[in-house]
């Protein structure tokens, strides 16, 4: 496998120099990206065109060629106007097609469980596999109308229009939205993922190089989409440690009311930064109930999977509409298991 | 919800006007809408000062409207898909005006709301009632003809399905003029549900819930046509390929189309009397949305290329003068592309974070499609092999297909692979995919298809200086409209924005704006080229019925063909009927001659119709009053007509006699 890559990459690096030529030097990023993850797609795209190029090319090749030999002025080329069928031929052009297409859906198959989103790293870059104790920074995306909010829920701060992350360290994004579907890309990191609301997708990720790069809502939402841009930064180590002090010297605290007043729609909305961030919010965005009153998606599943309301009441727990909070979910929807041994003791617990 | 509303859903409802009122009008504060409505009730009156002065009111309605004929009904299909291509590339035009423009601090002319409903009218539009209607009346003209019919099966569904679809046209058509457009994306997938008050997504969904009315039934009509109505001896393996697409192409519409009605009530619903089923809230889930859109979108896109592969088929074996190669494997590779097309709707959405297995199942389902579609581009390239090939204006669009639809096919499974969808979904590598193969493929099979059939229809060939102007204008004009955009899409550049930053983009969206406005020039070529050869049509005229040498039944009979088709039904021995009989030194039958059972016009078709407008209108208005109304004279309209038993007559033997004797002095005059 890894031999077969070296005898490849010259190939690459040929169909690499040429879009790069063909598209104005570094300018084409899908194909000279600053990530790893990005890269092997990247490295996927060439490859399977490569791969297409094998029948492309002989058959616009043949059609012109065809078109001129056999042109009516040309009376010298044969022409035959029984001629309509040829099993041999006829097993060529089904077989040769199918051939391309079981190499492309190897490598689909491979590539497609190599780099899905949702896989934890294996290694930094080409050359450095990670080691065992990493830990990916975690960072929970909220698409809203119409910019990015961002939790760091390590370092316990949040922002809006900006993401950074330190340089070769993996990074797990979780994304969710509040209002309408959009799609999380930052075209030097990875390949984009949508955020949707009342869903959580992920994506794993890795910054090789330092650098600002363009993010952006790539699926339409709406009048301030167009806007929806923010700049990620590849920051080393101790850089990144400063960019979180900063917002932890010169934000405010993100609770519930900021939040609330943060999700109405806007368009192109400056940088923002949060010091801190009221427990669990996220979990409420994820969940729809940030607002007072409002039962949270988990909980309205929990009870619905456990034959809804009226059993629910049956078995004890009559429970206001915020009965359950970010913070007590897990025991509530334990607590409503019938496998759960100690349900009993958690129902009773949680009415009071 | 706190998204921005317009100003007519805040105000209370009228008891007759339903939420219309003078707010709505956006010509009151929009200039660009206000001229173009201008010039719409210029044209509208001078087109109908014509037809009053000429006296032809009558005719219209009687020859035209009323027509239950296949042929007229299949020109009136074209004659709505050319005018609306207009409308659709009139948007397409303004996109790329603004796009070339809006960089930096220059935000261009069109506000996002504006812009936004323009690149979701521009998609509804070319798909639905410019590039279906262009296919639809290619196989209302061609199908009966080819299997040498007098008619579809079901003749006055046919005009009522035409007259539907024209309505929903309309609908779209009256946006522009009261309140406003979807601003949703062509298929509706942002702003869905209770999210978005305003009426643009009502007048989407009942202008396709209603045309969708047209499209299903016209589908039915014309898989029992083909079923049911071949000549003797044509079994199914001796139909032509064009016959045998319209046939898959109809299968699927009639399967596919349900799910859209379907996924549109159940917004309708969201909408109209609070469900969620595509909503945030209560369990709705919008993703349900976009699995049932995309269940009817993949089809609906092969739909549209499966005639178009048809009309090559038959150009290339009549211009090639050869017969077919591999006619078993064309059939076979277009029934496996119409039950794949089921199998391959997730492609659309890889992104939205199924696990790796099922983006790989559908990634290479989406592939096996190519191995059908790169069978049938074989064939034609072995058709062309030891043939005669004349250089007509059908065969040039093959060729510029061929080549096009390549690279086109070859990006679309460059898309098929997950990781590498991954950086260019919704990028403008995608537009410029789509764009490939809907323009290089369908388009291009329609203007083949157009210039091959023309004569047939009117009686003489198109003009062929015009028409190689605007086949080189399309050509060229497409690599230059959309090149750009694959080398944008690799630079991570994504679709429907109105505005960028990076000012180096710039110079691609401009040479972009350049290629349309060739395509411009190739469309004024076009409508040039139909003006020219009716100007030039005594010159262009064909006497023979034949003009091109070609194969299949339709040809047998005269240019344009009479009301009957076909005086006596055609025996059919072999593939390609007519080049059969040539070959065996058809005598065209001089005597004998009978009446012929036709089905008589009415009007019911576009009565009912047009009261399903004015009901979709009301909805769209809240105007409960006359949507009770028009609905309750809808059913009664279509009860009355059941009682309609005047639905046949006789074309008596003297008529016949008569038509055919004329035509064989036409032929004995013209050898």
């Amino acid at each position: 496998m890894h031999k077969n890559k070296e005898l490849r990459r010259p190939a690459w690096l040929a169909a690499i120099a040429m879009a790069a030529g063909l598209t104005g030097c570094s300018k084409a990023v899908v194909l000279n990206p600053a990530g790893d993850i990005a890269a092997q797609q990247g490295q996927m795209v060439i490859t399977a065109t490569l791969l297409m190029l094998v029948i492309i090319v002989p058959v616009i090749a043949l059609t012109l060629f065809f078109a001129w030999k056999y042109r009516q002025g040309n009376t010298e080329a044969e022409y035959d106007p029984e001629w309509h069928h040829s099993t041999t031929l006829e097993l060529v052009i089904w077989t040769v097609p199918l051939l391309i297409i079981i190499a492309l859906g190897a490598l689909t198959w491979i590539g497609t469980h190599k780099l899905d989103p949702y896989r934890p790293l294996d290694r930094i870059d080409a050359q450095r596999p990670l080691a065992a104790n990493v830990k990916p920074l975690e960072v929970q995306v909220v698409a809203m109308d119409w910019k990015w909010l961002f939790f760091y829920p390590e370092q316990g701060i949040a922002t809006v229009n900006e993401l950074a992350a330190p340089v070769d360290r993996p990074i797990l994004f979780k994304l969710t939205a509040t209002s309408t579907m959009n799609a999380f890309y930052v075209p030097d990191l990875a390949g984009m993922v949508y955020a949707m609301p009342g869903m959580q997708t992920e994506l794993n990720a890795v910054i090789n190089r330092p650098g600002v790069f363009q993010g952006m809502s790539s699926h339409y939402s709406g009048a301030g989409f167009s806007g929806m841009t923010f700049k990620f930064h590849g920051l080393s180590d101790g850089d990144f440690a400063q960019w979180v002090q900063k917002a932890k010297t010169e934000g405010k605290p993100l609770d519930k009311g900021r939040y609330l007043h943060l999700v109405k729609p806007s368009e192109r909305d400056p940088v923002q930064r949060f010091a801190t961030v009221e427990e669990g919010l996220y979990d409420k965005v994820l969940n729809r109930c940030v607002e007072d009153g409002k039962m949270c998606m988990h909980h309205m599943m929990a009870i619905d999977a456990h034959g809804g309301d009226a059993y629910v009441r049956a078995a004890g727990l009559n429970l206001p509409q915020d009965w359950c909070t970010a913070r007590n979910a897990t025991e509530v929807v334990a607590a409503l298991d019938p496998r759960n041994a100690t349900a009993p003791a958690q129902r009773a617990r949680i009415r009071q | 919800m706190s998204l921005p509303m317009s100003s007519s859903t805040i105000s209370p409802s009228h008891w007759a006007l339903g939420r219309l009122n003078w707010d709505a009008v956006p010509m009151a504060h929009e200039p660009i809408v206000l001229w173009t409505f201008i010039a719409v009730c210029l044209g509208g009156i001078a087109v109908m000062a014509g037809i009053t002065k000429f006296r032809l009111w009558g005719p219209l309605w009687r020859d035209w409207i009323c027509s239950i004929d296949h042929k007229k009904i299949g020109i009136m299909y074209m004659i709505l898909g050319l005018v609306m291509l207009l409308r659709g590339f009139a948007d397409a035009v303004m996109m790329r005006l603004q796009q070339a423009m809006a960089f930096g601090d220059n935000l261009g002319y069109l506000p996002p709301h504006h812009y936004d409903q323009i690149f979701t009218a521009h998609g509804v539009i070319m798909i639905f009632f410019v590039a279906m209607p262009l296919v639809t009346g290619l196989m209302n003209y061609l199908v009966p003809l080819q299997i040498g019919a007098r008619d579809v099966s079901f003749p006055f569904l046919n005009n009522f399905s035409f007259w539907m679809t024209t309505a929903g046209a309309l609908l779209v058509m009256v946006s522009l003029f009261l309140g406003e457009f979807a601003t949703s994306g062509w298929l509706a997938l942002s702003n869905l549900g209770a999210q978005s008050p305003s009426t643009g997504l009502d007048y989407y969904i009942w202008a396709l819930q209603i045309a969708g009315v047209g499209t299903t039934l016209s589908g039915i009509n014309l898989i029992v046509t083909i079923i049911k109505m071949r000549a003797p001896g044509m079994s199914l393996m001796k139909m032509p390929v064009f016959t045998w697409t319209a046939l898959c192409t109809n299968a699927l519409i009639v399967a596919s189309f349900p799910v859209l009605t379907a996924a549109l009530v159940l917004m309708s619903l969201d909408r109209y009397v609070g469900t969620n089923f595509f909503t945030n809230e209560l369990g709705g889930n919008p993703m349900l949305y976009v699995n049932l859109i995309w269940i009817w979108g993949h089809p609906e896109v092969y739909i549209l290329i499966l005639p178009c592969f048809g009309i090559f088929s038959e150009v290339v074996a009549t211009f090639c003068k050869k017969r077919l190669f591999g006619y078993t494997s064309m059939v076979y590779a277009t029934v496996v592309i119409t039950i794949l097309s089921y199998l391959v709707w997730l492609h659309h959405f890889f992104t939205m974070g199924s696990g790796a297995s099922v983006n790989t199942f559908f990634g290479i389902t989406t592939m096996i499609i190519s191995i059908p579609t790169g069978a049938k581009i074989f064939n034609w390239l072995f058709t062309m092999y030891k043939g005669r090939i004349r250089f007509e204006l059908p065969m040039m669009w093959t060729v510029a297909f061929m080549v096009t639809f390549a690279i086109g096919g070859m990006t679309g499974v460059l898309l098929a692979v997950p990781p590498a969808d991954f950086v260019l979904h919704n990028s403008l590598f995608l537009i410029a995919h789509f764009h490939n193969v809907i323009i290089g493929g369908v388009l291009f099979g329609l203007f083949a298809g157009i210039n091959y059939w023309y004569p047939k229809a009117f009686g003489y060939k198109l003009d062929r200086t015009w028409g190689v102007r605007s086949f080189w204008l399309w050509v060229v004009g497409f690599w230059v409209a959309f090149g750009p955009l694959y080398v944008l899409g690799l630079m991570g550049v994504t679709r429907r924005a109105n505005h960028f930053e990076d000012p180096s983009l710039q110079i691609w969206f401009v040479i972009a704006a350049i290629g349309a406005a060739m395509i411009a020039a190739g469309i004024g070529c076009f409508l040039i080229q139909l003006v020219v050869s009716y100007l030039k049509r005594e010159q262009l005229r064909d006497w023979s019925g034949d003009p091109w040498d070609a194969r299949t039944l339709e040809w047998a009979t005269s240019s344009p063909p009479p009301d009957y088709n076909f005086a006596f039904t055609p025996v059919v021995h072999e593939i390609d009927a007519w080049w059969d009989m040539k070959k065996h030194g058809y005598q065209r039958p001089l005597t004998g001659f009978a009446p012929i059972h036709m089905p008589a016009n009415t009007g019911s078709g576009a009565v009912i119709s047009a009261l399903a407008l004015v009901f979709g209108f009301a909805l769209i208005w809240h105007m409960w009053l006359l949507a009770g109304v028009s609905f309750a004279a809808l059913l009664i309209t279509s009860i009355i007509h059941t009682f309609n038993y005047q639905r046949d007559f006789y074309i008596p033997a003297a008529e016949v006699v008569a038509a055919e004797e004329s035509r064989t002095l036409q032929l004995a005059r013209h050898v």
